[in-house]
């Protein structure tokens, strides 16, 4: 059994030497793929004045107080860089003022960009790029103070890369060296968080031997991952914790009803 | 006040824009509706990385629902064959390779195609881009699904977007609670209307002038 230091005992001692003013990436969406254990880890910690970059900003609702979303940050959080801040409207929920006290005040910076923007921006990062003519968004506000030009008659605007310090990543599974395979829908931009950080934590419910893991299934190599914390059955956000807590709201008539119809009425009406 | 279409009604007509074989992407709100009235074979397409999934968990099987099969709009679903997870960059790319359908709900939608999604201008804070940007600028036919008018009777069909652009030149096809819209470069035809409406009558609500198609007729579902 080869050991690369990578393992760590504890979502804290795997947050060991991270300074303020760090820049963070992490997946969120909702229950399927947010680090909710690494979140509660940062939220514990003394670190201050992070910059952190989500595919959503959006408050995850009573759950919040047992799995940590984006928005517990908000208190450890200098900007954020996301395709979507708020979503009350269109959660459904009423609780549009939650925000208000960060964003309004401008205690809380943001930066709004589309999706494909977002992870082309860390992609470009991974691959080294200094930038790249990018023509989503032509003719919006995510255009104004950009470099445009015309390339073979088509309008694009320069977009920079984002190298993250840190990327918090949730997977399924990893062997020692940090091979990783995650969990349905939940992968989403994490391969590519992985690439693009300089430093790469990632929590897991199962910690395996490396050859236990099919090389063919591998979606992450380890040669990405620095730390690993395997999460503890009775921690925050660990599958066991998930399934009990979708079990306990799933079956209250009323609160499932909120969950299965969850954005049926959205945004657009 | 004389009835309009109900957005079941107007998810029903959108649905019928697709057929077995195509991809698909539902917008949040009501374009989430057409879930239900697709034909079979027609794919979903998530942004957060899934193609191709079975039908959404319901009451009946609420049992099943996993904390891993999320959609985009934080839905739970069901596994289906031939479905496929993949990461967030290989969705985006899909995205705007041009070969999913688009269906995007909106705020407004000008008559050069230019579309208005997610924001209300001003002070909103409470920004959601998402992939409507990626979606309405990459896929293979754009389609919005609205009301035809604001809340207080505006028309939502403008010359001019006033709230923030979210693509320029990008819907093909708009569907309201009020008729069937084509974009078009000689502007916006009106090629159905609700039971009940007449061409005139929808023109009242519409700012730009709407051309009328050789075989406009009456909404059928």
């Amino acid at each position: 059994m080869k050991d690369y230091g990578k393992v760590y005992a504890s979502a804290d001692e795997a947050l060991a030497g991270i300074p303020d003013g760090v820049v963070m990436a992490a997946h969120t969406w909702g229950f399927c793929g947010t680090p909710h254990h690494l979140f509660a880890a940062i939220m514990r910690s003394n670190i201050k004045d992070i910059t952190l970059l989500c595919p959503n900003f959006m408050p995850f609702g009573a759950l919040e107080k047992f799995l940590p979303g984006p928005t517990s940050l908000l208190p450890k959080l200098k900007k954020v860089i996301t395709p979507g801040i708020g979503g009350s409207r269109a959660m459904g929920t009423d609780d549009k003022g939650f925000l208000d006290d960060y964003v309004k005040s401008g205690q809380l910076e943001t930066e709004v960009i589309p999706h494909g923007i977002w992870i082309e921006r860390l992609h470009a990062a991974a691959m080294g790029l200094g930038g790249f003519y990018n023509p989503v968004g032509v003719g919006t506000d995510v255009e104004t103070g950009k470099e445009k030009r015309v390339i073979d008659g088509r309008e694009y605007f320069l977009e920079k890369p984002i190298r993250p310090d840190v990327g918090i990543i949730k997977a399924l599974k990893a062997d020692r060296f940090g091979n990783l395979v995650y969990y349905g829908a939940s992968r989403g931009s994490y391969p590519i968080i992985a690439q693009a950080s300089r430093l790469t934590i990632v929590e897991v419910d199962e910690l395996v031997e490396e050859g236990e893991i099919d090389p063919e299934a591998i979606v992450t190599p380890g040669i990405y991952v620095d730390r690993i914390v395997k999460i503890q059955e009775a921690d925050v956000g660990s599958a066991k914790q998930k399934k009990e807590l979708m079990q306990l709201i799933m079956g209250d008539a009323i609160l499932r009803k909120v969950l299965l119809g969850v954005s049926d009425k959205g945004d657009q009406k | 006040m004389k009835e309009r279409l109900g957005e079941d009604v107007i998810a029903m007509r959108a649905a019928k824009e697709l057929k077995s074989g195509d991809c698909c992407n539902l917008g949040l709100g009501l374009p989430q509706l057409l879930a239900m009235y697709v034909p079979d074979g027609v794919r979903f397409q998530a942004e957060n990385g899934a193609l191709g999934y079975g039908p959404l968990v319901t009451e009946d099987n609420w049992q099943e629902a996993d904390y891993g099969k999320v959609d985009a709009g934080g839905r739970f679903f069901t596994t289906a064959p031939g479905m496929s997870y993949f990461d967030f960059l290989t969705s985006f790319a899909m995205i705007r390779s041009g070969r999913i359908y688009s269906v995007l709900g909106g705020l407004q939608v000008s008559e050069k195609g230019d579309l208005a999604n997610h924001s209300m201008g001003g002070e909103d804070i409470y920004l959601m881009i998402g992939g409507a940007m990626d979606l309405a600028w990459g896929a293979k036919k754009v389609i919005v699904t609205m009301t035809h008018t604001t809340k207080d009777g505006k028309p939502k069909i403008v010359r001019k977007l006033t709230l923030p652009a979210t693509a320029r030149n990008s819907v093909d096809m708009v569907i309201t609670d009020l008729a069937v819209m084509e974009i078009t470069d000689k502007g916006v035809v009106l090629k159905e209307t609700a039971p009940g409406w007449s061409a005139e009558e929808i023109q009242a609500l519409t700012e730009p002038k709407l051309a009328l198609a050789p075989d406009l007729k009456e909404m059928e579902l």
